[in-house]
């Protein structure tokens, strides 16, 4: 806890007085009292945090040098575009030229300085200091971010991408990410965050995201996860639906040491939609965990969640979906699914489903399941002369389709099945299978 | 080609196939009739190498190798191919990747580079077309959500493209109706070549009017009861498999 503390003393420090400063006093006071959360708290029941106090974290400072490689990875989506290196906004790899009229994104430290809304407490309102003890540090800590908004009718004709890029570093860095994405009356956009990174040194990023949908608005948000092998990550995204709102997420999760979501979505007016697709692919000793909570505060509002997990090794998932139906939400929807698909007789999966149901003419179902591959399936393949672990591979990248094949954004559907065609095990590399046959088409 | 010599085999301790002796040529199309429970699923099976299958006595040469010491994969790479009776859906993998990844199994095994893009598409294309399948297909999953008659279109359209030496039908006729049957048995004489045996298993003589067959072997209670030309197919459908099985009896 110590460690926090001095890492806490650095931020206030610098910080500038006013109600920022005064809310990060009590925010870190409040994290201090709950601490980091241990497995006897139930939300985080499978996933251990011990490391986050064993490894010392500092933050960084100033921009670091990207390197090309580095550079390589962030996605070309022609987009607007804020890349924070190591939690630093990088003015160089940003683009936010050319805006349209009704259109603010800009990173938050520069926002906070005269957005009016944004200093009278925006963030905040959704996940706040008591949510639970992260979040809370999060209000300590935050340096960085983004704020968007998207006025009254605009539909915007590009992407908008949020990078988190760690670089190497020779001790482990620690980074707060706010989002605060505001979506106007009928508005509608896509925004693709991308966590990613090569090198093994260990960062921790923390990002909590709040979005609030008015009328009729649609968001599409993908969340695409491919961070470096030793790297830690918790995210929050809580999201906020008026009448007639659409979200849709996309939530690619492809490894690292420890990568743990919460996704909320409060539906609180008549015909407010929220759909959550997901894909964890977990290796070695990869620990993958999603928490979701729908909340249908009011009556004809709509979800539907379906999440595929896939684990090989010793890797380990955690799918843990709740739904909450209030007293008086009638004639709402909830569907949930999750699948899991287990390469190794190692690999572990905990997942569960949650139905709370106050209301009574409601429309609900969940369903789990955890297998292997079906043999009938490896059989027809292996008879066609295809070898046993080929067969395998195709398989898998078959199972991830399901989720994978309704990605419209091109440039996210061919990262992510090519990079689980390439990292499953070199005896299931179909990399080169899968990228001929795109080039084929 | 292949020759079956005093096979004996069990499917969950009962013993089905009884002392099965069959020998196939290249060149020559043999089709296997014989009543329900007769064993002809038992002998498909057995030749693609399925699990669950025991082979308790004789033997099977594939072009004088051991076929049952091969594995799967390696049976159909030497040229035996299974066209089954109930393909299998396979969601998720189009059927672009699964012909692509055999065709280069196939090439691999014989030490040839695998298959540029072009050329392939141009392959598969051509044998769509002969198939009377739309190249939509290729970009859908491996039978999932096919009519019974797509199913059936697919496992030849894969013959067609992988050229096995042996290519063996397990009631290939099923489910069919008349204008598919003709396209399915339009496919498989297409493959008729002096170097290619087909072993044809069916329950209904219906389906060699199409293809018609050099040599007709009834199947029953697990062994061979009979064998004749293309004449004997017209003798089962006028007088039934009962009068054989009476005369094997005796």
């Amino acid at each position: 806890m110590n460690a926090w503390a001095d890492l806490f003393q650095q931020v206030n420090d610098e910080a500038t007085p006013g109600w920022l400063k005064s809310r990060r006093i009590a925010a870190f006071a409040r994290f201090e009292h709950l601490g980091i959360p241990t497995p006897r708290d139930e939300d985080w029941k499978y996933t251990d945090l011990k490391r986050l106090n064993k490894r010392q974290f500092s933050m960084a400072q100033t921009e670091a040098t990207v390197s090309h490689t580095d550079q390589a990875e962030l996605l070309d989506l022609n987009a607007w575009r804020i890349v924070l290196v190591n939690g630093v906004f990088s003015p160089d790899l940003s683009d936010l030229s050319d805006l349209p009229n009704q259109v603010t994104i800009e990173p938050l430290s520069q926002a906070i300085t005269h957005d009016q809304e944004l200093a009278g407490g925006l963030v905040g309102r959704l996940a706040a200091i008591d949510t639970d003890s992260l979040t809370a540090l999060s209000h300590a800590m935050a340096q960085e971010g983004a704020l968007i908004r998207v006025g009254s009718g605009v539909v915007l004709p590009r992407p908008i991408q949020l990078v988190y890029l760690s670089t190497e570093h020779e001790s482990a860095l620690a980074s707060w990410p706010r989002i605060a994405v505001v979506a106007g009356p009928n508005s509608q956009m896509t925004i693709v965050e991308q966590l990613v990174g090569q090198h093994a040194s260990g960062h921790y990023t923390q990002r909590v995201a709040e979005l609030f949908l008015e009328g009729n608005a649609q968001l599409t948000h993908y969340l695409l996860q491919t961070p470096a092998e030793k790297d830690l990550w918790v995210g929050r995204v809580h999201v906020e639906q008026k009448r007639d709102s659409r979200y849709q997420a996309f939530h690619l999760n492809l490894g690292g040491a420890l990568v743990r979501d919460d996704f909320v979505c409060e539906l609180n007016a008549r015909g407010a939609t929220a759909s959550l697709n997901g894909l964890l692919f977990g290796q070695g000793r990869q620990h993958l965990d999603m928490h979701s909570k729908v909340n249908h505060n009011a009556p004809n509002t709509y979800s539907d969640e379906n999440y595929k997990g896939i684990l090989n090794d010793r890797a380990r998932g955690v799918f843990n979906g709740k739904v909450i139906v209030k007293r008086d939400s009638q004639q709402i929807e909830a569907h949930q699914n999750n699948a899991n698909l287990l390469l190794s007789d190692q690999a572990e999966m905990d997942t569960k489903p949650e139905l709370e149901i106050y209301a009574d003419d409601v429309k609900c179902s969940h369903g789990t399941t955890t297998g292997q591959l079906d043999e009938n399936a490896v059989f027809a393949l292996r008879a066609r002369g295809v070898d046993e672990s080929v067969a395998r591979g195709l398989l898998t990248l078959a199972f991830a389709n399901q989720v994978l094949d309704q990605v419209t954004l091109d440039a996210v559907h061919d990262t992510v099945e090519a990079r689980i065609a390439g990292a499953l095990p070199e005896r299931f590399n179909l990399k080169g299978l899968v990228l001929e046959d795109q080039e084929a088409q | 080609m292949l020759e079956i010599k005093g096979l004996h085999a069990k499917v969950e301790g009962n013993e089905i196939l009884k002392g099965l002796d069959l020998t196939i040529n290249p060149g020559e199309v043999h089709a296997i009739m014989g009543p329900n429970g007769a064993g002809k699923s038992t002998l498909s099976a057995v030749l693609a190498g399925r699990d669950g299958y025991e082979v308790t006595a004789g033997e099977i040469l594939f072009e004088g190798d051991n076929l049952l010491e091969m594995e799967v994969e390696d049976r159909a790479r030497a040229g035996l191919m299974l066209a089954f009776q109930y393909p299998v859906e396979i969601p998720g993998v189009k059927n672009v990747y699964l012909l692509k990844a055999a065709l280069n199994a196939q090439r691999a095994a014989r030490g040839e580079a695998e298959i540029e893009a072009p050329a392939f598409m141009k392959l598969v294309r051509e044998k769509l077309a002969q198939m009377k399948m739309d190249k939509s297909f290729l970009h859908r999953a491996v039978n999932e959500g096919f009519s019974g008659g797509e199913k059936k279109r697919n496992e030849i359209l894969q013959m067609l493209v992988l050229e096995p030496k042996l290519a063996i039908l397990d009631e290939i006729d099923s489910g069919l109706d008349i204008d598919a049957l003709r396209v399915v048995a339009d496919g498989v004489n297409s493959l008729r070549s002096e170097q290619r045996g087909v072993l044809m298993i069916t329950h209904y003589q219906r389906l060699l009017d199409y293809i018609v067959p050099d040599v007709i072997h009834v199947l029953a209670d697990g062994r061979i009861v009979k064998t004749g030309d293309k004449s004997l197919a017209l003798e089962l459908e006028a007088r039934g498999y009962d009068w054989l099985l009476e005369a094997d009896a005796s």
